[in-house]
């Protein structure tokens, strides 16, 4: 890894401020940014830590929303959502093991929005907003492609906002060696119709499966699905599995979703 | 260089450290405490766990700057005061849970935090909290033991094909 100068503000004011010099980058757990830095995939030269910005931590419930701090960690989500947005929990408890789930947060898991990531599945499903320290963008809006989103440069992550849903529950079939998904589905039933997020399994990253949503709005169970496959274009083919097995695969866990849907 | 200051097993240390600086190098280069190891230095094997105000870290994954001011916890303090094995410990000492012992720190480490959230954890428990802690050598099931041993519950049924 490649040597950098290391701020660590108190406010997002003063984060901001910092990261609006050039090549600075900001660290959140540093779960993901500080491995691409050792294979010096990205060499920053100044990194301004979040973690001691308090008020961008925490989990809170606001009406029939829950409001999730960007710098939030996923064990924090994981003990916190598990009353009030089981379905989150549940995705927060399986993210990796517990000491990357110590460190890791909300904001740098979106704003990495790794294809194989689980929180773009959540906040997708939960047709959620990202609120960052100059604006609200609305989750169909935010994610733009493999390691691709609306963030602007030196942006931050403060909060997001998930509508809780009736029901909901993230099913992940694991790649056993990194612990990612290698397929991962997200259903959240709403009083308004279901959202269906798929992660892990498209080349653009997370996206909606749209027929699905559709057949489980009429039914929400998992013979309304029956006879619906996913389309493998389009779809990551690797030593893992190849664009078909995903596709197999994507059929298969939302079934399992609705099902355990709680 | 940048001087940094943490309690590392109840003693203040200080040293003066790079941006860079990896806290697993502060720990074993600047404090001398070499316990804690490093066995894949990309965040997936928790040799070098450690906990940091209490939690479980990868010391790998974390900076020396990013630690200022804590307690970290390292294998070093773990045994009991007049130097002989805590629970867990003896109880990886008991039911083989090691042999190289290269991975071991970490999962003593692991184990620690795991019981000290969850005091008496499910065969399935342990095993799902000691994901992040890769073992080359004993194939788990005597580490499993080990956990369940230290926790004061019978390690008969344990699956051991
Ligand atoms: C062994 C292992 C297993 C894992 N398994 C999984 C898994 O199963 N599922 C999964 O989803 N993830 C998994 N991860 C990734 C983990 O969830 C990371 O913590 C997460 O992707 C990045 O969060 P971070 O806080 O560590 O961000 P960092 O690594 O600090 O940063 C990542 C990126 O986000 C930016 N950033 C950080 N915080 C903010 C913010 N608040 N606002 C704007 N930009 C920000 C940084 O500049 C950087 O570009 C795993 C990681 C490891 C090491
Ligand atoms: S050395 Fe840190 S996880 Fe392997
Ligand atoms: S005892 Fe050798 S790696 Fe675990």
């Amino acid at each position: 890894m490649y040597n950098f100068e290391f701020e660590q503000p108190t406010t997002v004011a003063d984060a901001v401020k910092a990261l609006s010099e050039e090549d600075a980058q900001a660290l959140g757990g540093g779960q993901t940014l500080l491995p691409t830095m050792k294979q010096r995939l990205a060499m920053p030269s100044k990194l301004v830590s979040l973690t001691a910005i308090d008020e961008i931590k925490g989990v809170k419930k606001d009406g029939d929303q829950l409001v999730i701090g960007g710098g939030t960690t996923h064990g924090t989500v994981a003990r916190e959502a598990a009353a009030s947005y089981p379905g989150l929990a549940g995705l927060a408890s399986k993210i990796g093991d517990p000491a990357v789930r110590n460190r890791g947060t909300m904001g740098g898991s979106l704003a990495n929005n790794d294809p194989s990531a689980c929180y773009p599945a959540a906040l997708l499903a939960s047709g959620g907003t990202v609120v960052t320290d100059r604006r609200e963008i609305a989750a169909d809006d935010y994610f733009q492609g493999m390691f691709t989103t609306a963030l602007e440069e030196g942006e931050i992550i403060t909060a997001v906002k998930l509508p809780i849903p009736e029901k909901s529950n993230y099913q992940k079939f694991e790649q056993p060696a990194s612990r990612f998904p290698l397929v991962g589905v997200f259903v959240a039933k709403y009083a308004g119709g279901v959202r269906v997020a798929v992660t892990g399994a498209s080349n653009e990253g997370v996206f909606r499966w749209t027929e699905a949503e559709e057949a489980l709005s009429g039914d929400f169970s998992a013979s309304a699905l029956e006879g619906l496959s996913a389309s493998a274009e389009g779809m990551i083919s690797d030593i893992h599995g190849s664009s078909e097995y995903r596709a197999h695969l994507i059929g298969v866990m939302t079934k399992r979703a609705v099902t355990a849907a709680a | 260089m940048t001087s940094v200051k943490m309690t590392v097993n109840g003693k203040s240390v200080s040293g003066e450290v790079e941006g860079r600086t990896l806290l697993v190098s502060f720990l074993r280069e600047q404090a001398g405490l070499t316990g804690t190891h490093v066995g894949c230095d990309t965040s997936q094997c928790g040799a070098c766990l450690v906990h940091v105000n209490g939690d479980a870290v990868k010391s790998c994954t974390m900076l020396a700057l990013e630690a200022e001011g804590a307690e970290v916890a390292t294998i070093e303090g773990q045994a009991n005061a007049d130097g002989s094995l805590n629970v867990i410990q003896q109880a990886f000492q008991d039911h083989h849970g090691l042999q190289c012992g290269f991975c071991t720190p970490g999962m003593v480490m692991s184990a620690a935090a795991l019981l000290k959230e969850n005091p008496k954890p499910s065969e399935t428990e342990i095993r799902e909290y000691l994901q992040g802690n890769i073992c080359r050598c004993t194939g788990y099931h005597n580490i499993v033991k080990a956990v369940l041993a230290a926790s004061g519950q019978d390690v008969g049924a344990i699956a051991a094909e």
